[in-house]
């Protein structure tokens, strides 16, 4: 009887086990009525909202896979992505970079892992009133070196100035072009079991530089942003790793969230490994004393690869040689399970689920 | 990172998990509460649970400030932050800890209400030295962990003569939902992995009840994983041995009178509640603290009106008895249908690190080992 019991107790939980992960999958919904700071975290309620009215509204072929850039084919065959982004980053200024810089790096980086190679930007700036020429002009300054040193050419721009109090100084938007090279296909359904996940380098630099350069945390560490251009990293290693599967600049919601929308693009398990996770020790304690976990925490200058197991280690000499790749590793393996899941091989020897986030990363108390 | 890394070390784990596996008795189970939510945390964050042996099984306890406050109080920090002008300010993980119908503070703010993230009371008053002409308020939740720095911060403000600040008070004390959950008829707990900074504060003297009136052993954790796993073996030993009593884990730095300095600072600021109500857990007497009355004029709750309506938690939520290991929380009514991470009902859902919010992420991976291999490259 305590056997039979025992059973049907552990078929009502592999039950409600299975109704749970039937509702994971499912594409988060919107049930807000108003937007919060959440919708713009890149977890969870930025899914939910891109698809109830962004995706609802413009549904097309080339948007729908929501991808960093978008791929349009010209009448010749000649195939072009596009990109946007725009950046409201304050400070302006932190340690590596600026809002500037960043502009076109982030445009740049979209272009790139979606193995274009990056050609033409625009720039549109919404201005406050009030704001000082001065600051203007070093933030385009910054945004014409980092141009000049990705190899783009800003090609258009635009201006509009706005009330004092309706928006905090400056916003940028930048928009790009680049070429995909003949024969080049990357993309979630070319991923195989045994493929290898590689980052291009440490965890979290970018994001925690501007939080501790915010100045509100009263924390002081030797932290800068890894904001730089890939373009030039993702030629190196689609040069000796021909045959990669996969590419994705983890920005926002970090390697974590990147490695989320590969398992559920793959439907594949995505296995890491804690130990393998390059991250700068500043980093490590500062996230460690905020209770952030740097899998979550934004980058402006790594990309994550997933390369077939055999060119693997061609890939990452490659990249390590470069000089935005140098701290790059292997991290970790597709594998047929846990299916559209991301699980971690811990530091300390136990295992666990890396889910996405709800929304933006927030320090606990305790 | 130096002195972090000591406690984390993978090979000290192995060690340490062959001498719990040798202490498990194979036919019996063993489920361990750990108070704190700081545990949880490390528990998770580590994986230990993996690398426990299929007897042990580790309930997570009430000890999560955020979630254990009950939504008419979560209400109450909404309507106060609504006043005009005025800035309210509260920790971090606080800010979406739902009240009633799912309303949080990060709603409010998007619908325009001034709620700032602050690191520390501290930095509370801080804005309200910077902004004289608007009126700070700062939602004080935590154990005795936390309270001892609104103690100072009130201290501080009263000393300034500031007089655009207050603090809406939410501080809780352990031993009470200690006490009520061991009370309960249904209880099945073996033992306690005890909170670890609140005893950095209280000592370890406050938990001898729980061994001398109720059977049960007690070892007050640190929480790196290293400590959650010694603290396991601790427990173990005891129970292998016939012992029951309080143990200190934490040694490096729980002593056993606590920090009387803290202690000495809360009994100036604060008084006892004559109860509160838990999340989940409804009322428990004499288990929160109010601002005393020498502190008056620093009250939200008596500068403001607040409406301080009970919103009873709904009767389908059954974090009470998840609390006190009696049900698993697949084994809850609305358990990942209407309650899920987001839209969380009861209090094991509200944090990242309750019970049930714990299962419904990671419950398909409880017992998988996950294999560490996985960077290997071939030979070239």
């Amino acid at each position: 009887m305590a056997t039979h019991d025992h059973a049907h107790e552990s078929e009502r939980e592999a039950e409600v086990l299975d109704n749970i992960e039937r509702m994971r999958r499912r594409r988060p919904r919107l049930k807000e009525d108003t937007i919060t700071l959440a919708h713009g975290a890149g977890g969870k309620a930025s899914a939910a909202l891109t698809d109830a009215v962004f995706l609802e509204a413009f549904r097309n072929e080339a948007l729908e896979p929501l991808g960093d850039a978008a791929e349009v084919v010209l009448p010749s065959g000649e195939r072009l992505a596009m990109s946007t982004d725009s950046f409201v980053v304050n400070p302006w200024r932190f340690p590596g970079g600026s809002i500037g810089s960043l502009a076109v790096h982030g445009t740049v980086n979209d272009l790139a892992v979606a193995g274009a190679r990056p050609r033409w930007l625009t720039a549109g700036f919404v201005l406050e009133e009030g704001l000082a020429v001065d600051e203007l002009r070093w933030i385009t300054e910054d945004m014409a070196r980092a141009a000049e040193r990705a190899g783009v050419t800003i090609v258009s721009g635009d201006t509009k100035v706005v009330g004092t109090g309706a928006a905090d100084g400056l916003y940028i938007n930048t928009t790009g072009v680049g070429v995909i090279p003949a024969g080049r296909r990357l993309g979630a359904e070319q991923v195989r079991p045994g493929d290898k996940v590689l980052v291009s380098g440490s965890l979290g630099d970018h994001g925690m530089a501007v939080m501790l350069a915010r100045g509100d945390l009263a924390l002081d560490a030797d932290i800068v942003s890894d904001s730089a251009p890939l373009d030039g990293l993702v030629e190196a290693l689609l040069a000796a790793a021909p045959d990669t599967r996969w590419l994705r600049d983890a920005t926002r919601g970090g390697v974590g969230t990147v490695c989320n929308e590969l398992a559920k693009a793959t439907e594949r398990g995505v296995v890491l490994s804690e130990r393998a996770l390059p991250i700068h020790a500043p980093v490590a304690g500062a996230c460690d004393i905020l209770g952030i976990d740097p899998l979550y925490v934004a980058n402006e200058g790594k990309l994550i690869a997933v390369v077939p197991v055999e060119q693997a280690r061609a890939g990452l000499e490659a990249m390590q040689t470069h000089e935005h790749g140098h701290e790059a590793a292997v991290i970790g393996e597709i594998r047929e399970e846990p299916p559209g899941m991301v699980v971690m091989a811990t530091a300390f020897g136990g295992s666990r689920i890396v889910d996405m986030l709800v929304g933006d990363p927030l320090p606990r108390i305790c | 990172m130096r002195f972090v890394d000591e406690f984390r070390d993978p090979a000290a784990a192995r060690r340490l998990v062959r001498t719990i596996d040798s202490l498990v008795d194979e036919d019996r189970r063993y489920q361990f509460m750990e108070v704190c939510g700081g545990h949880t945390h490390t528990i998770y964050r580590h994986g230990i649970e993996q690398l426990l042996p299929d007897q042990i099984e580790l309930v997570h306890g009430p000890g999560c400030p955020v979630c254990v406050i009950p939504m008419g109080r979560v209400d109450d920090a909404i309507h106060v932050a609504e006043h005009e002008g005025l800035i309210f300010t509260s920790f971090g993980d606080m800010m979406r800890v739902p009240g009633s119908e799912g309303d949080n503070l990060l709603a409010a703010k998007a619908r325009g209400a001034d709620v700032r993230m602050v690191y520390s009371p501290l930095d509370a008053l801080q804005v309200a030295l910077d902004e004289p002409d608007r009126e700070v308020v700062f939602f004080a939740v935590g154990f005795e962990t936390t309270a001892p720095s609104t103690a100072v911060t009130l201290l501080k403000a009263q000393a300034l003569g500031v007089r655009n600040f207050s603090v809406f008070c939410n501080h809780v004390t352990i031993v009470p939902p200690l006490r009520a959950i061991l009370e309960s008829p249904d209880l099945r707990l073996d033992g306690f992995i005890g909170p670890g900074h609140v005893s950095t504060v209280i000592g370890n003297r406050p938990y001898r009840f729980v061994p001398r009136d109720y059977g049960k052993p007690l070892v007050t954790a640190g929480f790196e994983p290293l400590d959650v796993l010694q603290s396991i073996e601790m427990l173990l030993r005891q129970l292998r041995e016939g012992r029951c009593e309080v143990e200190n884990q934490y040694t490096r730095i729980v002593r056993d009178e606590g920090n009387p300095q803290a202690l000495a600072i809360l009994a100036r600021v604060f008084s006892l509640r004559p109860h509160f109500e838990w999340r989940g857990m409804g009322f428990i007497s004499q288990s929160a603290l109010q601002i005393g009355e020498d502190f008056a004029t620093f009250d939200a709750e008596r500068r403001y009106e607040v409406p301080g309506v009970r919103v009873a938690d709904p009767k389908s939520c059954q974090c009470g008895e998840v609390l006190k290991g009696v049900i698993k929380p697949w084994e809850c009514k609305v358990f990942g249908t209407a309650c899920t991470p987001e839209t969380p009902i009861g209090t094991c859902m509200v944090s990242s690190e309750g019970a049930c919010a714990a299962y419904y992420n990671f419950g398909r991976l409880r017992h998988a080992a996950v294999p560490d291999d996985v960077t290997a490259l071939p030979v070239a």
